[in-house]
C-alpha cells in the first residue's frame, strides 16, 4: 500500500513538472467566420479556414514556409521531402514521401494514403468521394490527370500539359486519415466530429457554430513546429463589435480583422494590432470587351495616376498598403516595373486629352461595386473615394451596387453576359498567392468565360507567351524570372486599376507572445505561448 | 372547450400549408446563389452544375417544393448546404437556446411591463404615470441592438462584470442553469427585454385605466371592497389580454431576435438564420423559418385557447 501510494506520489510530482514545463497557456482566437470551418480536411470559409483548420490539423505533400515576417512565403516539403518533374515528359512528376509520418489515429501516411485523398477530391465513384471536400480542393488542382503510388513512399502525379505551377496547386491539397475514416463508419459526418490528419494540432472539441479546441500534437513530424501551448480555441465571432468586445472583455485573446475605426481604441486599451503585406489586392478587373473605355492604354494608365492612395490609407487608419503594381512591393515576383503607380492628376489629364476626353467630351462608364464582402475590404467608401478621384480628372463613374455573391456570379458569368449590365470594370479582390489564381488566371486567353475567369476576355498572345513559359520553367529561379516579367508587364501595361493591398490586421491581447506574422493568407500557430 | 380546441387545430392546417408555401417561395425570391457558400469563387460552370444536380437546385421550383413539403412532412428538413449537418439538428439545438433566452426575457419583460403598466394606469397623469409611460416608451422605442453594443461596451468591456458573447464557457453544449452560464444571460436577456416591456406597460396601461373606468369598479367599491380587493379584480380582468401580449411577444422573440443574438453570439435561431442568409443556405433558411412560424402558429394557439379557459366569453364569440 505504502509502495502504491509512494509510486502515485511519484507519478503526480513527475506529470505536474512535466504539465509546469509545458504549460504555455490557452490562445482563444474570435474568427470572422460564422462557424467552424469545415474539419474533414479541405476546408470550406476561404482562406480563413485553411488557416485555422486546414494547416493546423492537416498537412499538405507540400506546406508554405509561415516562419518569417520580413520576406514572402514560399513552398516548403511538407509530407513530401521532395518532388521532381521527370526529365524526358515533363508531365510526369515524382513526389516522395516523409518516411515515419502517422496520423493522429495512430495510421501511417503512405502514398496509397495520398492517392486515397485525391480519389476523395477527383474520383466520383470512389466511396470515399466527398462532394463538399471536392467543391473545394477540385479547382485548386486543375492540372491533375492522373495519378498512382508508385510503392510505399512515392507518389507519381501526371498532369494533363506540362505545368510548373503544380507544386502550388498541390500545397491546397491537405491529407485526412484513411484508417480514421474507415474507423467512424466510412462516414465523412462522423469523421468531421473526431477528424485525423497529420498535422502539429488535434482537433479535440467541436461544438459547430460556437467552438472548436485543439491540442498539440506531441508527435508532429517536424518537432520545431510542435505547439508550445496547451491548447487553442476558435470562436466565431461574425459580427465585428462583438469581435472586439470579446476581445477587451477578456473572454478571446486575438481576433481577426478588427474593424478600421476600433484600432485607436483598442491601441489606447494596450492592445496591439499586428499587420504584414500578404498576397491580396484590391482592383477594378477592366474590361477589354469591344467598346470598353479601358482598351485604350492612355486611359487604363491615366486612372492609374488618379488615384491618391495616400488619401485612402488615411481613409481606412492605416490599414492598408497602396499599390505600386499587382502584387505588394517585395515580392519575389514583382521585378522592375517602369510605369510608377503615383498620384499625378496633371499627368493623368494630359493622358486623357492625348486619348480625346476632355472638360468638353468627358469619359463616363459603369463599374461593378459590392457593399461587402469576404475581402472586399470597405467597399463602399473606397469605392466612392476612387470615384471622386477619378471625377477629379474627367473619369466619371457609375456604380452599379450589387450584393456579394451577386457580384461573385457576374464575375464568373464575365464582361460579355447580361448580368454585367454593361459594365466596364468589376470591383474585385484577389487572392494572388500562386502563378495561377495570382496571375495566369486573370488575363490568359481560353480562361475567358465560361472556362475561367478571365472577366475582361483580355487576350495577348505575348501574354500568353510568358504565361506558356511560366508553366515550362520547372527551374524555380528561372520561374520567379518569368513571374516577374508577367508581373512587369501587368503594370506596364496598365491592366488593371491597382489600388490597395490590404494587411490582414488582427488585434492581439498583450499576452500573445511570439507570433510572427507571416507574409501569407495561412498562419503557423506553433511557436506563440500566452503570458501569464 | 374541447370542440372550439378542434376547430382551432383545424383552422391551423391552411395557415401551415401557407406559411410553408411563402417561407419556401421568400428564400428563392431573394438573389444569390445557395452554392457560393461552398463553391470556391472560381469554381467552374461544370462544377457548379454537378453541385446543383446533387442538391436538386437543377429541378423546376414546384417539384422542389413538393419534394422538400414531402421530407418535411416525414420530419426530415433536409441537409444544410454549408455545413452538411442536418437541417433539424441545428435548429432543434437552436431552438432551445432561442428559447431559454426568450422565456427568461419575456418574464422580465412581463413583470417590469406590468409593474409599469399597472403603476401609470393606477395613478395616471401622475407624475409617476409619466415616469413610467416614458420607461415603456423607451422599451417600445429604442433599436435593440444599439441598446445591447452600449450595455456591452458599459458592462463587458468597460466594467468587465459579464461575457459579451456566446452561451457559456464551453458553447451551449452543456448549458446548465447555474451562475456561470446564468452571466452569459443576463446581457442579451436584458436587452431582449425591453421590447415586450414596453409593449406590456402600454397595453396593461391602457387596459387598468379601462377598467378602472367601468361601471363595475364603482360598484365594487360602493359595496366596501378595500383597493387590494379592487386591485384583484382589475388584474383578473386584464389579466387575459395582457397573457395574449405575453405569448406573442415570446413568438416574436423567438423569431426576431436576429440582430441581438447576432450582437451577443448567441447560438439560436438569429444567429443560425443570420448565418444562413448571408451563406445562402436555402435548406437551412428554410428549415428555420418553417420551424419559426410553426412555433408561432402554435402558440398563438395555446394562447387562443388558454385565453378561452381564462374568459369564457371569447369562445362564445
Amino acid at each position: 500500500m505504502t509502495r502504491l501510494s509512494l509510486r502515485l506520489g511519484l507519478a503526480a510530482c513527475l506529470s505536474l513538472a512535466a504539465s509546469v514545463a509545458s504549460a504555455q497557456g490557452t490562445l482563444r482566437i474570435g474568427m470572422t467566420a460564422s462557424d467552424i470551418p469545415l474539419t474533414t480536411g479541405q476546408t470550406d470559409n476561404g482562406g480563413e479556414g485553411q488557416r485555422f483548420l486546414g494547416y493546423t490539423v492537416y498537412d499538405a505533400l507540400i506546406n508554405w514556409d509561415l516562419s518569417s515576417a520580413t520576406k514572402p512565403s514560399e513552398l516548403s516539403p511538407g509530407l513530401a521531402t521532395s518532388w521532381a518533374v521527370d526529365a524526358s515528359d515533363k508531365t510526369k512528376w515524382t513526389f516522395k514521401i516523409r518516411d515515419g509520418v502517422k496520423f493522429h489515429d495512430g495510421s501511417d501516411f503512405t502514398a496509397e494514403a495520398a492517392v486515397w485523398n485525391l480519389d476523395k477530391l477527383l474520383k466520383n465513384g470512389s466511396p470515399q468521394y466527398d462532394p463538399r471536400q471536392s467543391a473545394q480542393g477540385r479547382s485548386r488542382i486543375p492540372a491533375v490527370a492522373s495519378y498512382r503510388a508508385l510503392d510505399r513512399a512515392t507518389l507519381e502525379i501526371t498532369t494533363k500539359s506540362p505545368d510548373a505551377t503544380l507544386p502550388y496547386q498541390i500545397a491546397w491539397i491537405m491529407m485526412s486519415s484513411p484508417a480514421q475514416w474507415e474507423k467512424v463508419g466510412k462516414s465523412w459526418d462522423a469523421f468531421a466530429k473526431t477528424p485525423s490528419g497529420t498535422g502539429p494540432w488535434k482537433l479535440t472539441l467541436f461544438a459547430p457554430r460556437e467552438r472548436a479546441e485543439m491540442v498539440p500534437n506531441a508527435a508532429y513530424w517536424d518537432k520545431a513546429r510542435v505547439p508550445k501551448l496547451d491548447k487553442l480555441v476558435l470562436v466565431p465571432l461574425p459580427e465585428a463589435n462583438a469581435r472586439v468586445a470579446a476581445l477587451r472583455s477578456g473572454q478571446v485573446d486575438w481576433i481577426e480583422a478588427p474593424a478600421p475605426d476600433a484600432v485607436a481604441s483598442l491601441k489606447g486599451a494596450g492592445f496591439s494590432i499586428v499587420t504584414n503585406v500578404y498576397p491580396h489586392n484590391w482592383t477594378w478587373h477592366l474590361s477589354r470587351v469591344e467598346g470598353s473605355p479601358w482598351n485604350d492604354v492612355r486611359v487604363r494608365k491615366a486612372a492609374n495616376l488618379a488615384i491618391d492612395r495616400e488619401g485612402m490609407k488615411e481613409l481606412l487608419s492605416g490599414l492598408m498598403i497602396p499599390a505600386e503594381g499587382f502584387f505588394p512591393t517585395g515580392h519575389q515576383w514583382f521585378g522592375h516595373p517602369t510605369f510608377k503607380l503615383a498620384y499625378d492628376p496633371a499627368a493623368a489629364k494630359k493622358l486623357l486629352a492625348e486619348a480625346g476626353y476632355g472638360p468638353n467630351k468627358p469619359l463616363t462608364t459603369k463599374v461593378l461595386i459590392s457593399a461587402s464582402g469576404s475581402g472586399q475590404m470597405q467597399p463602399l467608401p473606397m469605392n466612392e473615394f476612387v470615384q471622386q478621384n477619378l471625377a477629379d480628372v474627367g473619369i466619371r463613374i457609375e456604380f452599379e451596387v450589387v450584393e456579394w455573391n451577386t457580384l461573385i456570379n457576374i464575375w464568373r458569368a464575365g464582361a460579355k453576359d447580361p448580368s454585367a449590365r454593361g459594365a466596364t470594370a468589376i470591383n474585385f479582390t484577389y487572392f494572388i498567392q500562386d502563378p495561377f489564381t495570382g496571375l495566369i488566371r486573370h488575363l490568359q486567353c481560353n480562361l475567358a468565360p465560361p472556362n475561367g475567369t478571365n472577366w475582361g476576355y483580355y487576350c495577348d498572345p505575348a501574354m500568353d507567351k510568358l504565361f506558356d513559359e511560366a508553366r515550362n520553367a520547372f527551374d524555380p529561379s528561372e520561374q520567379t524570372k518569368v513571374l516577374q516579367k508577367i508581373h512587369e508587364k501587368y503594370v506596364d501595361d496598365a491592366l488593371f486599376l491597382m489600388v490597395t493591398h490590404d494587411v490582414n490586421p488582427r488585434a492581439l491581447s498583450p499576452k500573445v507572445k511570439g507570433f510572427v506574422q507571416a507574409q501569407n493568407w495561412f498562419q503557423d500557430f506553433s511557436p506563440i505561448t500566452m503570458a501569464k | 372547450m374541447l370542440s372550439f380546441t378542434l376547430k382551432r387545430l383545424v383552422y391551423v392546417t391552411p395557415v401551415a400549408l401557407g406559411v410553408s408555401i411563402v417561407c419556401f417561395l421568400l428564400v428563392h425570391l431573394a438573389p444569390g446563389d445557395p452554392l457560393s457558400a461552398i463553391l470556391p469563387v472560381d469554381a467552374t460552370q461544370q462544377m457548379i452544375d454537378e453541385m446543383r444536380a446533387i442538391y436538386g437546385f437543377d429541378k423546376p421550383l414546384p417539384v422542389q417544393y413538393a419534394l422538400w413539403l414531402w421530407r418535411v412532412l416525414h420530419g426530415d428538413l433536409g441537409t444544410s448546404i454549408a455545413t452538411g449537418r442536418p437541417v433539424a439538428d441545428e435548429v432543434g439545438r437552436a431552438v432551445v437556446n432561442s428559447l431559454i433566452l426568450a422565456v427568461v426575457a419575456t418574464l422580465i419583460g412581463f413583470t417590469l411591463g406590468t409593474f409599469f403598466g399597472f403603476v401609470a394606469g393606477y395613478f395616471r397623469n401622475s407624475i409617476l404615470d409619466r415616469v413610467a409611460s416614458a420607461v415603456s416608451v423607451f422599451g417600445v422605442s429604442v433599436p435593440h441592438y444599439w441598446l445591447g453594443m452600449v450595455m456591452v461596451i458599459v458592462f463587458s468591456a468597460t466594467l468587465g462584470w459579464l461575457p459579451p458573447t456566446g452561451a457559456g464557457p464551453d458553447g451551449s453544449g452543456n448549458w446548465r442553469p447555474d451562475l456561470e452560464h446564468l452571466r452569459y444571460m443576463v446581457l442579451p436577456a436584458l436587452t431582449l427585454s425591453v421590447i415586450p416591456m414596453g409593449v406590456i406597460a402600454r397595453t396593461v396601461r391602457a387596459l387598468v385605466g379601462d377598467i378602472l373606468s367601468q361601471d363595475f369598479v364603482g360598484a365594487l367599491r360602493a359595496k366596501g371592497l378595500s383597493d387590494a380587493g379592487v386591485f384583484r379584480h382589475v388584474v383578473k380582468n386584464a389579466a387575459p389580454t395582457a397573457l395574449a401580449i405575453m405569448g406573442l411577444q415570446l413568438g416574436y422573440l423567438l423569431g426576431g431576435s436576429i440582430l441581438v443574438e447576432t450582437v451577443f453570439a448567441w447560438p439560436g435561431t438569429g444567429f443560425l438564420l443570420n448565418a444562413a442568409i448571408f451563406q445562402r443556405d436555402l435548406p437551412l433558411l428554410q428549415g428555420s423559418i418553417l420551424v419559426l412560424a410553426m412555433f408561432f402558429v402554435a402558440l398563438n394557439l395555446v394562447v387562443d385557447v388558454v385565453q378561452t379557459a381564462l374568459d369564457p366569453r371569447i369562445e362564445r364569440t
